[in-house]
């Protein structure tokens, strides 16, 4: 393949969290790397053969890094795969994202890890990196090869949706994965308190007539898992924080210096429970939609840097899966292409600054993983999104290019238009017209 | 109306008068009527008992038009006293048994629903055990649909029947207040009776073990005992909920015995009610767990029977106020 045209971008709103610039800007981009930054200056004369963007003022900030990302390969290629995953997260921006091993088969071994990741380099709209599976076949009870997977290319370990119930293979897992310095990401449930539920218990869900979960029981489990993390001394990634009250746990944790990181679903961020009204199933996601209480807790805790992350949670589900009665329907809601537009939000809702709502899915998933991306600097690799942040849009699930259009956004007025994603100095995503 | 139960032709006279058209195309919840819908209902079906005691009691309002019963949960008493209604009415009745018929042999309920459009039933009465069910459902079909129960949400026209017999017991339900005791949290019939009942004007109460009470239940504008003593005080009717028996596995309470003892029905916890207390349940009971026969067959206080007949005729009151709505829409 013939080195992509390189590219000097100019005129841009230019967002860089490492340096913690948000300014006139521009970047020059060559041979897969970013070969030039300037921040409140205009680059000199350009060589011959360098192609101009004019930004118009519009946003330019390091590609976006999804540390949750579903598809269906291998095993339900009907729902996502790989490529179609990758072509709808260029049209959302982002540039690189963590897919989770709860396939069929599971990606519990080294060969499964080798045979995605082999799978993921002919794909070019996107960095597609992967995460083994913590438990074999994710079952919650042996140990996955840890190591051998971190070998093969895994960027962390978790059991996706399932909780590790047994809080010894838990202490285990945390303890042996630090032996790699391998993140263990877990999605606090205690499986007892949420048994049978699909919406959060409460006033609202007792209404409906939906069988619930109380948040207690997040709250729950992330108080043993930080207990077990106080006494190994891991590495914790809280996958997916969604309850008040167990923010509160995780600020002590934090206060104590333990190793933990948090993320967000922007779903929890945009929606409440509210949103499952006349039993929308594209509103059901795992964990489910809280109280407007927690979702305005979550967005402080993100502004505060209580949470570091967000991720889209982008979990393709078939009509046929989400057209069912409320507590038969699957969860889930697909999220690449609206993650950006929707974050951006609390941008112009005045909740968050700009840079802080671009470090939560760029520099801090890429420090965390120890990903060269996530950063404008030169040297780093040219990943890149390009937003005019004040474009109206309606989302349209009919639309999108995911294979399902299971959004819960579908049919919501948002502010914020992708006119342009660049991977290692490649075009990958022009914005139509 | 009590003049024309002798006249059958009068009775009929007084149900074409009081005919209307239903307010919405589909009866999915008891709080999608205001007062004065709810009571134009109750007076239709109130002419509709008049013509019930008759000998003859067919008319020809649904002629034409094809009632499909659609019961994914098992029920012989509502699907029959459906049925009842519609073959009153004059309307062809099909009752679809989805569990053993073909019809949904691995068939999602949005599938079932479009394949039995097909056979353009007029009017769909649906129950299933997923809350939203029936609300999924009539949003796929040209027909009205009624829903004869969706898991824990809503059993609407249960309500309008439990209204009409107090209204017939008591004259009037604005003013009354009613005690609706057991298992609150899994029963659809409450929640559609504390929906009804308050837009009627009555005040509830919820009395149950803790373990059996909505979260928040006392947001619904009700008020919450978890002591029988308490909650029957003053009450004009004690209304019992069956208490399922797979509610003792999931470990809800520990004993139907221990449940009998405090949250059963019997003469001694009744008589802290009002003078002249009225006795309902939405049947079937569970006889010595939530109701004592001894209160329950007792003619003076339980409207258990009274419930079961004005259940056809409630039945009916809305059949035939869709169908009126449907023939106005030109369909």
């Amino acid at each position: 393949m013939t080195a992509p045209q390189p590219l000097a971008f100019v005129n841009a709103r230019l967002v860089d969290p490492e340096s913690g610039y948000d300014g006139p800007g521009g970047v020059i981009v060559s041979e897969g790397v970013i070969a030039d930054v300037a921040k409140g200056r205009e680059f000199g004369k350009l060589s011959k053969g360098v192609r101009i963007v004019d930004c118009g003022g519009a946003m330019l900030a390091p590609g976006l890094i999804d540390l949750r990302v579903k598809t269906g390969e291998p095993g339900a290629e009907t729902k996502e795969t790989l490529a179609s995953a990758a072509r709808a997260a260029a049209a959302g921006g982002v540039t690189s994202f963590v897919v989770q091993p709860d396939t069929d088969p599971a990606v519990d071994d080294p060969s499964t890890v080798d045979f995605l990741l082999r799978r993921a380099r002919d794909i070019d709209f996107a960095r597609i990196l992967c995460a083994g599976a913590a438990t074999k076949g994710l079952r919650g009870e042996e140990m996955a090869e840890i190591g051998l997977m971190r070998e093969a290319g895994c960027v962390y370990v978790t059991d996706a949706d399932k909780p590790i119930a047994d809080s010894k293979v838990f202490q285990r897992l945390l303890s042996y994965a630090k032996g790699f310095d391998t993140i263990l990401a877990h999605r606090p449930l205690d499986p007892w308190l949420a048994k049978g539920g699909a919406a959060t218990g409460g006033e609202f869900a007792a209404r409906m007539g939906l069988p619930s979960i109380s948040p207690m029981a997040e709250r729950i489990m992330l108080e043993r898992d930080v207990a077990l993390l106080e006494a190994t001394g891991g590495r914790l990634l809280v996958d997916q924080l969604t309850s008040a009250q167990a923010l509160e746990t995780l600020g002590r944790a934090k206060k104590k210096g333990l190793r933990i990181h948090a993320s967000v679903s922007i779903n929890h961020l945009c929606f409440n429970e509210l949103d499952i009204g006349d039993y929308r199933t594209f509103a059901k996601v795992t964990p489910p939609l809280r109280g407007e209480d927690d979702r305005q807790a979550l967005i402080e805790a993100l502004a505060d840097g209580l949470i570091d992350i967000v991720v889209s949670a982008h979990a393709p589900a078939p009509a046929e899966d989400k057209r069912l009665p409320f507590d038969q329907a699957a969860p889930g809601a697909v999220g690449l292409e609206t993650l950006l537009p929707a974050l951006l939000g609390l941008y112009h809702d005045e909740r968050l600054p700009l840079i802080d709502l671009i470090r939560a899915v760029t520099l801090a998933p890429a420090s965390l993983l120890g990903l060269q991306t996530g950063r404008i600097a030169p040297g780093a690799p040219a990943d890149l999104v390009l937003c005019d942040l004040d474009a109206p849009i309606i989302v349209d699930a009919a639309k999108l290019l995911s294979k399902s259009k299971n959004s819960p956004f579908d049919g919501r007025r948002l502010q914020g238009q992708v006119l342009m994603t660049v991977v290692d100095g490649r075009v990958v995503h022009r914005a139509e017209g | 109306m009590t003049a024309s139960a002798h006249d059958p032709s009068a009775a009929i006279e007084t149900i074409r008068k009081r005919l209307f058209s239903f307010p919405k195309r589909h009866f999915l919840s008891a709080g999608d009527l205001n007062a004065p819908q709810a009571a134009d209902l109750l007076d239709l079906a109130d002419a509709f008992v008049a013509l019930n005691r008759q000998t003859s009691k067919s008319l020809d309002l649904l002629k034409g038009r094809t009632l499909m019963n659609l019961f994914f949960e098992n029920s012989t008493r509502t699907q029959s006293s459906f049925e009842l209604a519609g073959k009153r009415l004059g309307a062809d009745v099909v009752n679809m048994n989805p569990k053993t018929s073909s019809v949904a042999k691995g068939e999602t309920l949005i599938d079932t629903a479009v394949t039995l459009n097909a056979m353009r039933p007029d009017l769909l009465v649906v129950r299933h055990a997923s809350s939203g069910a029936a609300s999924l459902l009539s949003q796929k079909v040209s027909g009205s649909v009624v829903n004869a129960g969706d898991g824990q949400h809503e059993h609407p026209t249960q309500a309008l029947l439990d209204a009409l017999s107090i209204r017939r017991a008591f004259g009037r339900v604005s003013g009354l207040t009613v005690a609706i005791c057991g298992d609150v949290l899994h029963s659809r019939v409450a929640r559609s009776n504390v929906a009804l009942l308050q837009i009627l004007g009555a005040s509830v109460r919820l009395v149950g073990p803790p373990t059996l009470m909505p979260a928040q239940a006392e947001r619904w504008g009700v008020t919450v005992h978890h002591d029988m003593k308490s909650g029957l005080a003053g009450a004009d009717v004690v209304m019992m909920l069956r208490l399922q028996l797979e509610r003792m596995q999931g470990g809800f309470v520990p004993s139907t015995r221990e449940y009998f003892r405090f949250y059963g029905l019997d003469r001694e916890k009744l008589s802290r009610a009002a003078p002249g207390a009225k006795v309902m349940h939405p049947g079937p009971m569970n006889r010595g767990v939530e109701i004592d026969s001894d209160v329950a067959d007792d003619p003076v206080v339980s409207l258990i029977q009274d419930q079961v007949e004005m259940g056809v005729a409630a039945r009916m009151a809305v059949l035939a106020a869709l169908a009126h709505r449907l023939e106005e829409e030109g369909r």
